[in-house]
C-alpha cells in the first residue's frame, strides 16, 4: 500500500491537516476524517451529485476528487453555507425551505452547493438555465419542480440583497 | 396554478392548522447538512461489512476459496452460506387462502447455488471501509454454470431450464380476481380491442442507497437501518437471529427516500446482526449504487394481454387481462402479491359490468420484483388508460368522450365495482372538467394541425385514474382475506407535556413525506395548540407503539387518522378536566381559538397548558380520573380510500431522432381533504417525474445471459431537471367518508397517472405517421423505429406488434438509450 500523504485543506474557512491514503476520496475525507456528514454519497459513478461541494469556489463532485488533489485548496461544504448556532440560513437554504425544495433531504446538500455555484456564475438564470445547471444532480423525490422554483427565488433574493448593499 | 376550489364539496374553510401551507418542520436540519442518515453514524469500534456477489446469473457453487481474503490485515471474518446459522429464511408474507405459491427458500447468503447476478455468496468484515472492498477481490468462487432463464414467457414454455430445479416449474402461482360474466361481456361487444402491453422492469432508485448498522451488546441488539418498516423488520429479525423481540431495537433514522424499495427486509440486515454478535463489535454495511441497482427490489415487469370490449357508442362491456409477471429468482417481502394488487383497480374510473384479471407469476434468473411507488396500481392504470385511447381510436371516438361515457357518476358513490371492492367517494367528471379548464382542447387541436404542416409533431395525452390507498382494512387484506400475514392498522400515542406542548409517537415511518409536519398539523388542530408545539417521533421500536410503517399512500389516511384519533381522546379528557376546573358541565366545554371554554361564556376558558399542568399536578382533578394527559389509538380502517384525478401531457416528438420532449404536464388530483397543500404538491410532482422517467428513459435491462447491463446511474437513466418541465397542478377536494379527517392519499398518484398519459400523448403526436401503439420506455431509438416501421409498412403493421422490436428482457439498449439513431449506429 502506498505511503500516506500529508494534505492541508481549508474546509469551511478552517485549515485542516491530515495524513491520508493517496486513494482517499475527498468525500470520505470530509465525512470520515472531518465528520462533515452533510455531504452525501448516492452513487459510485459521479452521476448523482449528492456529494457536490465547492472546491476553490467551483462545484465538484467530491467522490471524483482525491483528498490529495484538494491539497492547498479551499473547500466549502453544506455545513459552511450558514454559520452554526444562530439559526441564520443562506438565501439558497432559505429558498429551499420556503418553496418545499426537498423531501427526503438526501440530495439536498449537493443540490444547494450546485445551485450556489450556478448562481455565482449566473446570478439571473432563466428557468431553462437552472434546469441545465442542475443536470448533474439527481433527485428522486421532488421532480425538480420546487428545486427549480427555489433556485429562481434564491437568485431573486440574492440579487435584491446585492442591490441593497450596492 | 395553485388555488383550489372544490369541484364537489365546497371550499374547506381553513382556520386552524389543518389545511395550512405550512413549511416543513423537518427542513432546517436537512438544508444545513445536519440530518442523520445511517451512513452518518459512527460507533466506537465499528467494523465494515461488504459482500462477495455472484457475477453469473445461474450456477452451482463448486468452491469458495476465502484464504487470501482472510489473510489480509484488518479482516476480521470471511463467511459463506455454510458458515452462518440463521434461524429462518427471509420472509415472504403472502399466503393466499386456497392458492399454492411455490416458494423457494431465500437465505441471506447463497447455499450451493446462485440464481441471479448479485446473489450474495460470502460476507467480509474488516476494520477499514476501503480494506473490505480490497478483500472482495481475493475471494475466489468457482462456479458450474447453468443455463439462465431471462424471458418470462420463454420460462413458461415446456423444456425451459428451471430456476429452481426442486420446485419443478418456473410458474410461481396463478391467481385471479374477477366479477361479472366476462365471456358474455365480450360477446355483447361490437368491438373487442386487444393489446399486449408491456410494463417493463424499473428500479426504485432512492438517492440514499440502503444501509444498516448492527450493534449487538450482551443479550440485545440495536439495528439502525434505512427502512420504511422498522417494526416489521424487528419482528422478522427475532425469528432469524433467535432473539426475543423485546431485546431487539430497530431504528429507521433519517431515510433518504424509499419508493417501495425499502418496504422490505433484506439479507444484509440479518447478516449485520449476525456478524455483530459473532465479532462483538458494531458492524456497518453500506450499499453501493451498483449493488442497489442489482439487489434492491425492482418494480413492475409484467406483460398484460388486454382485451377490452366496447359497444360502438364507446360503452365498455368488459375488461379481461391476462398478466405474466416476472418475479425474479427469489421472493422479497411481497413479491408474488404485487402484480395481484393491480387486479383490485382494474375497473379504473369506469362502470364496467365484467372485469377479469388472471395472473401468472414466473421465476427468472433476475433479482426479485416487489413494491416500487404505486406497486400494481401503475401497471393497472397504464393498461386501462392505454386501452381507453386504443379503443376510442378503433371506434373513431374522442378518447375523453369515451371516458366520460363510462365514468362512475358522482351520485353512485359509495360505488361497488365488478370485483367487489367499494370506492368510497369520487367525482371523476369534476376532475376532468377541472383539467380541461387548464387545457383548451380546441385551441390545442388547431395548433397541432398547424405545427404538423410545419413538420412539428405535437401530441396530447390524458389519463383519468383511481387508485386504492389507505392500506388497509385488516380483515380484507389479512390472512383470511387477501392472505397477507399481518394487520394493516396504524398506531399513535399523543403525549401532552405539563406545559401544554405535545409529542406524537407514530408507527408510521417516513422517508421524505413530511410526517413531522403533517401529523403536527393534525394533532395541533385537535388539541388547540400550534404545530410548532408538536414534535413527531417515528421509526424507533423502543420509543413508540408497534406500527406498520409507511407505504401504499397509507400514511395520512391510516397513520394520520390514528394520530387524530389519539388527539381527540386527549381533547376529550382535557374537556372533562377543564369542565371540572371551570365548574361547568363537560358537554358545555368547547375548544375555540386555542381555549377550552364554556359555551356562551368565552371569558371562562383555559388554554391546554393550564389543563395539562392540572393533569400532571393532580390536586384538583375529577373523582376517578387518572392523572396525566396521554392517549393511544390503534386505528384499523373500515375501507380503503380511493383518490382519483385527471392528467394531461403535451409532448413534441422529433421524428428525425425519435426524441420526446415534454412541453406541458397538467395534473388535477383529488386526495380528499388537504392537510397541507404544499406537501401534496410535492408528492404529485415527484410521482409524475418518477412515471415520466419510466415512460421515457428508465429500464432495468438484463442481457440473454442474465447480466445486468443497467448496473449504474450511467446506464439506468433517472430523469434530470433538464428533461422535465415545470408541472401545473390543481386539486379538487372530495372528502373520504372512511375516516374522520376525510383524507385519502397522494404519494403514488403521479406515478399511477403519468405513464399512460405520456404514452397516449406520444401516440397522439405520431398518429398521422401511422403509429398507433408503442410500449414503454419511449426511448429515441424505439420511437424512431416505430416511425420507420409505420412509414415503411404502407398502411402500417398490426398495431399490437409495434414497439416490440427492441428486446423487452434481453439485450435491448439501456434505459438511457442513444440520443439519436445515428449514435446507435443505425445510419
Amino acid at each position: 500500500m502506498a505511503e500516506n500523504v500529508r494534505v492541508n485543506v481549508t474546509v469551511n474557512g478552517e485549515s485542516r491537516e491530515a495524513d491520508v491514503e493517496p486513494r482517499l476520496l475527498l468525500v470520505h475525507y470530509l465525512r470520515d476524517n472531518l465528520g462533515l456528514t452533510g455531504t452525501h454519497i448516492g452513487c459510485d459513478t459521479s452521476n448523482c451529485g449528492a456529494c457536490t461541494v465547492l472546491l476553490d469556489g467551483e462545484s465538484v463532485k467530491s467522490c471524483t476528487v482525491l483528498a490529495v488533489q484538494a491539497d492547498g485548496c479551499d473547500v466549502k461544504t453544506i455545513e459552511g453555507m450558514a454559520p452554526a448556532g444562530n439559526g441564520a440560513l443562506h438565501p439558497i437554504q432559505e429558498a429551499f425551505w420556503e418553496h418545499h425544495g426537498l423531501q427526503c433531504g438526501y440530495c439536498t446538500p449537493g443540490m444547494i452547493m450546485a445551485a450556489a455555484d450556478l448562481l455565482e456564475r449566473n446570478p439571473n438564470p432563466t428557468e431553462e438555465e437552472v434546469r441545465h445547471g442542475l443536470e448533474g444532480n439527481l433527485c428522486r423525490c421532488t421532480g425538480y419542480h420546487n428545486i427549480v422554483k427555489a433556485v429562481m427565488a434564491a437568485a431573486e433574493s440574492m440579487g435584491s440583497a446585492k442591490g441593497v448593499s450596492a | 396554478m395553485s388555488a383550489v376550489t372544490d369541484a364537489s364539496a365546497g371550499p374547506t374553510p381553513i382556520s386552524g392548522p389543518i389545511g395550512r401551507r405550512m413549511k416543513r418542520k423537518e427542513d432546517p436540519r436537512l438544508i444545513t447538512g445536519r440530518g442523520n442518515y445511517v451512513d452518518d453514524m459512527v460507533l466506537p469500534g465499528m467494523l465494515y461489512m461488504a459482500l462477495v456477489r455472484a457475477d453469473v446469473a445461474h450456477a452451482k457453487i463448486r468452491s469458495i476459496d476465502k484464504s487470501a481474503a482472510e489473510a489480509r490485515e484488518g479482516i476480521y471474518a470471511v463467511l459463506t452460506g455454510e458458515d452462518i446459522g440463521v434461524g429462518a429464511p427471509l420472509p415472504m408474507v403472502w399466503v393466499p387462502p386456497g392458492v399454492e405459491v411455490k416458494t423457494p427458500e431465500h437465505w441471506p447468503l447463497a447455499r450451493g447455488e446462485v440464481n441471479h447476478v448479485g446473489d450474495p455468496v460470502a460476507v467480509i468484515v474488516g476494520a477499514d471501509k476501503y480494506g473490505v472492498v480490497d478483500a472482495l477481490a481475493d475471494v475466489v468462487v468457482e462456479y458450474d454454470e447453468l443455463p439462465a432463464v431471462i424471458d418470462p414467457e420463454k420460462a413458461l414454455e415446456d423444456g425451459a431450464p428451471l430456476v429452481h430445479e426442486d420446485l419443478g416449474t418456473n410458474k410461481t402461482h396463478e391467481w385471479a380476481l374477477g366479477g361479472g360474466d366476462i365471456d358474455a361481456a365480450m360477446s355483447e361487444a361490437d368491438v373487442v380491442v386487444e393489446r399486449r402491453i408491456v410494463n417493463h422492469r424499473t428500479a426504485g432508485a432512492a438517492i440514499e442507497p440502503r444501509g444498516c448498522i448492527a450493534d449487538w451488546r450482551a443479550d440485545s441488539v440495536t439495528l439502525w437501518t434505512s427502512t420504511q418498516i422498522p417494526h416489521l423488520v424487528r419482528l422478522f429479525l427475532a425469528g432469524e437471529i433467535g432473539l426475543s423481540e423485546e431485546k431487539i431495537r430497530v431504528v429507521a433514522p433519517e431515510v433518504g427516500g424509499g419508493f417501495g424499495s425499502k418496504l422490505n427486509h433484506y439479507a444484509e440486515e440479518v447478516l449485520a446482526c449476525y456478524l455483530s454478535r459473532h465479532l462483538g463489535r458494531p458492524v456497518k454495511w453500506l450499499e453501493t449504487r451498483s449493488e442497489n441497482l442489482a439487489t434492491t427490489t425492482h418494480g413492475r415487469d409484467l406483460i398484460a394481454y388486454c382485451k377490452m370490449g366496447f359497444k360502438s357508442d364507446g360503452t365498455i362491456t368488459g375488461f379481461h387481462t391476462k398478466i405474466v409477471a416476472d418475479l425474479g429468482a427469489y421472493y422479497q417481502l411481497l413479491t408474488p402479491f404485487i402484480p395481484c394488487f393491480a387486479a383490485f383497480v382494474m375497473s379504473g374510473c369506469y362502470k364496467i359490468p365484467a372485469v377479469q384479471t388472471d395472473i401468472v407469476g414466473v421465476f427468472t434468473n433476475k433479482f426479485a420484483t416487489d413494491a416500487v411507488r404505486g406497486a400494481g396500481r401503475p401497471e393497472a392504470t397504464h393498461a386501462i388508460e392505454v386501452m381507453m385511447d386504443q379503443g376510442a381510436a378503433e371506434l373513431g371516438l374522442d378518447p375523453l368522450e369515451v371516458r366520460r361515457k363510462n365514468f362512475i357518476p358522482k351520485e353512485d358513490f359509495p360505488a361497488e365495482v365488478a370485483v367487489g371492492v367499494i370506492y368510497d367517494s369520487g367525482d371523476y367528471h369534476g376532475t376532468l372538467d377541472r383539467l380541461l379548464e387548464h387545457v383548451d382542447m380546441d385551441a390545442f387541436r388547431r395548433e397541432q394541425e398547424e405545427l404538423r404542416s410545419q413538420g412539428v409533431y405535437r401530441g396530447i395525452g390524458f389519463s383519468t385514474y383511481v387508485e386504492i390507498c389507505g392500506l388497509a382494512p385488516s380483515r380484507v387484506v389479512g390472512p383470511s382475506g387477501v392472505g397477507i400475514q399481518g394487520g394493516f392498522w396504524e398506531s399513535a400515542v399523543v403525549r401532552v407535556h405539563p406545559s401544554g406542548a405535545a409529542t406524537v409517537f407514530t408507527g408510521s415511518s417516513p422517508h421524505g413525506q413530511g410526517h413531522e409536519t403533517g401529523f403536527a398539523q393534525i394533532v395541533a388542530e385537535k388539541l388547540g395548540i400550534e404545530p410548532e408545539q408538536v414534535e413527531v417521533i417515528h421509526g424507533d421500536t423502543d420509543t413508540g407503539p408497534f406500527g406498520m410503517g409507511t407505504y401504499g399512500s397509507r400514511t395520512l389516511s391510516v397513520g394520520g387518522e390514528a394520530a387524530g384519533r389519539a388527539a381527540m381522546k386527549v381533547q376529550d379528557k382535557a374537556k372533562k378536566l377543564a369542565a371540572h376546573l371551570l365548574e361547568a358541565a363537560p358537554e358545555d366545554i368547547e375548544l375555540s381559538g386555542g381555549r377550552y371554554q364554556v359555551k356562551g361564556s368565552p371569558d371562562k376558558g383555559l388554554p391546554l397548558g393550564d389543563i395539562a399542568l392540572a393533569a400532571y399536578v393532580p390536586e384538583n382533578i375529577p373523582e376517578g380520573m387518572e392523572p396525566g394527559l396521554e392517549e393511544t389509538s390503534f386505528y384499523d380502517p373500515e375501507n380503503f380510500v380511493w383518490p382519483f384525478g385527471a392528467h394531461a401531457a403535451v409532448v413534441d416528438v422529433d421524428i428525425d431522432t425519435g426524441k420526446v420532449e415534454v412541453s406541458r404536464y397538467v395534473a388535477v388530483d383529488d386526495c380528499g381533504r388537504a392537510i397541507n397543500p404544499l406537501l401534496i404538491e410535492g408528492q404529485v410532482h415527484g410521482g409524475i417525474a418518477h412515471a415520466i422517467g419510466q415512460a421515457l428513459f428508465e429500464q432495468v435491462v438484463y442481457n440473454d445471459e442474465g447480466q445486468l447491463v443497467t448496473g449504474t446511474f450511467v446506464d439506468y437513466a433517472l430523469p434530470t431537471a433538464a428533461e422535465l418541465p415545470s408541472f401545473e397542478t390543481d386539486r379538487t377536494e372530495t372528502p373520504s367518508p372512511v375516516n374522520e379527517l376525510g383524507v385519502k392519499g397522494v404519494g403514488e398518484a403521479g406515478t399511477i397517472a403519468a405513464t399512460p398519459t405520456m404514452v397516449n400523448a406520444v401516440i397522439d403526436a405520431l398518429r398521422p405517421l401511422g403509429v398507433t401503439y408503442m410500449n414503454m420506455p419511449l426511448t429515441p431509438m424505439r420511437v424512431w423505429q416505430a416511425i420507420q416501421e409505420a412509414q415503411g409498412g404502407g398502411s402500417g403493421p398490426r398495431s399490437t406488434e409495434q414497439g416490440r422490436q427492441t428486446d423487452e428482457h434481453g439485450s435491448g439498449s439501456a434505459g438511457s438509450g442513444p440520443a439519436s439513431p445515428a449514435e446507435g449506429g443505425d445510419s
